[in-house]
């Protein structure tokens, strides 16, 4: 009896859990694929170092990435940083609220809070919208302060309404971005980009991330070994208690 | 004599090292059937080391500034090396506190553990989860993050709440105006020191007072009513060390590779052991859309935000935050509550069976509702729930009382 009350109780719940969501495209993070995380790297140093800070990551933790000091040194430090320094920016505070309305976000953690997917979508889905004070709007961050850093490279879309066909045959207007002036980049090379660029982002949120996965693997094996021993030290000792 | 056992004795002559070493270990007669059940006092021990030993070592980085205390943190996580195991372990470990002694209070509902003469064990019981939930509140504002900071802000104001009194009460935990460096400050303090002193005198006492009056079991029989003549030792007990440490060394080695595997695999498990938006520096001007406590107080949570009407003419706030306080207090009056004329759920009848049943699925469901922003239906569902969660107790002494209970064994059942 009780159990048909539970589930009539519990049936409720995933109602409560959908609200209306942003669809978001998935982000191709691979955290061992060192490459992509240099090209990330020197796309954040050279796109978002200039305004955002990552102030709790330092140079020459890049090392990870196969890099070497001498390597980040040369290509990706600015003038006069020493490589042991964290990634701060000199634009000031006040001089930012004035520009941009809002001081932009330290990004050293942005990956753990927003999500990979969210950032993967959010710098692929900048517009034109002549009604915004810097040109630019935001399909999943609607009036974003934050102009589009990478628009050499996208180009600039416009978000139209188009006219689509769903599965039953019943038109309806949805909202879709359409390059109207190309950038330096093809489209899928600009996804590529983004997707190295918030790889990078990912794994400058966590930077020991791939340390704690293989580590956590080892402690499982060892606590596997060590349990075998417990179980069987138990039945020792427990065989003359009846 | 050999030299070892010339230093022990010469201990002992001073100190009484043999003496409590039995009382406590090698000749504490324990029930020789604990089951599963039994396993998450020991591991709640153990999770309080754990607790108690990152601690320091976070400690030893962290900076309780509001201007640094968030970058201390990423410096653990980054430049203080295994910096960020430590940091894992000890937010892993706030919550598997929670879940552990949530376990350890189930069992003590199944098998009736805090019936006579178990009542103090269980009221210290009930000081230490208090306790332990101050500490988890002060503790969650270190990061600084703005769950830290907005978390901090709802709970200290619910203390507004109070007519009269309440406003100069929060000003008075806050020391400001608002959550500042000076509330960081002084959770900060409540966190690493006071709470902890208290923390492990109410644990001593607690197992003192088990020891006392010998554990409880999951057939609810006194084995000291049973004892054998010659040795004067409960027939149906046996000594503490080496049996239960032994078969406790399992439960700890599959309870740390679970600890471990949410540790290493999903540390954030879902958002529900650290928070996304914790992530964030906490930012004084900027309400977060939802504010949601962390998981182990939600179903709290939710029945403050079950009541919504204003009575005698005194805001819905403060009768919702005295219907949250009452909704843990409660648990304290259990050992008079319950009229059973059997103490475990294996010989109780179908009545406390059903009712205990619905209790826990009430509280699991009333602590899903708290994590999400409520709306009209959740909230009609909140104020259901909450009313069979207080019925719970408070026809306890009717519904015990007729329960149709099964005749109780004297030895216990293997």
């Amino acid at each position: 009896m009780f159990a048909l009350f539970s589930l009539a109780l519990l049936a409720p719940l995933p109602a409560f859990s959908a609200a209306q969501e942003i669809k978001l495209d998935r982000a191709p993070v691979e955290l061992r694929d060192t490459v992509s995380l240099q090209r990330g790297a020197k796309t954040f140093i050279n796109y978002c170092l200039h305004c955002h800070s990552a102030s709790y990551m330092r140079y020459n933790r890049l090392t990870d990435l196969g890099l070497t000091e001498q390597q980040i040194k040369d290509n990706l430090l600015f003038e006069g940083d020493k490589v042991g320094q964290r990634m701060t920016v000199a634009m000031r505070k006040d001089d930012a609220r004035e520009w941009f309305g809002a001081v932009p976000p330290d990004l050293t953690v942005i990956a753990r809070s927003r999500g990979a997917d969210w950032l993967y979508t959010y710098l692929r889905e900048f517009y034109r919208d002549d009604s915004r004070p810097t040109g630019w709007n935001n399909v999943v961050f609607d009036k974003v302060n934050m102009p589009h850093a990478l628009y050499q490279l996208q180009g600039a879309q416009r978000l139209e309404k188009v006219e689509v066909a769903d599965a039953t045959g019943e038109k309806h207007v949805e909202q879709k971005l359409v390059l109207a002036e190309p950038g330096q980049l093809a489209p899928l090379e600009y996804d590529r980009l983004v997707g190295d660029l918030v790889n990078y982002l990912v794994y400058m949120g966590e930077p020991s991330k791939i340390t704690r996965l293989q580590l956590g693997i080892v402690t499982l094996f060892f606590l596997g070994l060590l349990f075998v021993l417990a179980y069987f030290l138990k039945k020792e000792y427990w065989k003359d208690v009846h | 004599m050999s030299k070892l056992t010339g230093l022990l004795n010469w201990v002992d002559a001073r100190f009484p090292l043999s003496a409590n070493w039995k009382a406590h270990m090698s000749e504490y007669y324990a029930p020789k059937n604990f089951n599963f059940w039994y396993y998450f006092g020991s591991l709640a021990l153990l999770v309080l080391v754990i607790q108690i030993v990152t601690g320091i070592f976070l400690t030893m980085s962290y900076k309780p500034d509001a201007a640094q205390a968030f970058a201390s943190v990423e410096y653990i996580m980054r430049d203080v090396p295994w910096g960020w195991l430590i940091r894992y372990m000890h937010s892993t470990g706030a919550s598997m506190f929670f879940v552990v002694v949530y376990l350890h209070m189930f069992r003590g509902l199944l098998y009736g553990s805090y019936r006579k003469p178990r009542e103090l064990i269980w009221i210290i019981g009930m000081l230490i989860y208090l306790t332990l939930m101050a500490e988890a509140f002060f503790g969650y504002l270190l990061p600084w993050g703005q769950m830290s900071y907005w978390g901090g802000q709802v709970i200290v104001n619910l203390f507004g709440a109070i007519p009269f009194i309440g406003e100069d009460l929060s000003l008075w935990i806050r020391g400001d105006y608002v959550v500042s460096d000076a509330t960081l400050n002084r959770f900060f303090a409540f966190h690493v020191i006071a709470l902890p002193l208290v923390l492990i005198v109410l644990v001593v006492a607690h197992i003192l007072a088990l020891h006392e009056v010998g554990s409880n079991n999951p057939d609810g029989i006194e084995i000291k009513d049973n004892k054998d003549p010659q040795t004067g030792h409960p027939k149906d007990g046996i000594a503490f060390h080496p049996y239960y440490t032994v078969k406790d060394l399992v439960g700890v080695v599959v309870f740390l590779a679970l600890f471990s595997a949410i540790m290493f695999f999903v540390p954030e498990m879902g958002g529900y052991f650290l928070e996304y938006n914790n992530f964030i520096p906490a930012d004084p001007l900027h309400t977060p859309d939802h504010i949601a406590p962390i998981w182990y107080f939600t179903p709290f949570y939710s029945i403050l935000r079950a009541v919504t009407y204003p009575l005698f003419g005194i805001d819905a706030k403060f009768w919702g935050v005295l219907a949250m306080g009452g909704s843990v207090m409660i648990f304290f009056a259990l050992p008079w509550l319950d009229r059973g004329r059997v103490k475990s759920i294996r010989y109780r009848g179908w009545i406390f069976k059903t009712a205990l049943t619905i209790f826990v699925i009430s509280f699991i469901v009333l602590g899903y509702l708290g994590t999400l922003a409520p709306t009209r239906a959740t909230t009609m569902l909140v104020q259901i729930l909450a009313v069979i969660y207080f019925a719970f107790f408070i026809l306890m002494p009717w519904y015990t009382r007729i329960d149709p209970v099964k005749p109780v064994p004297d030895r216990l059942q293997t």
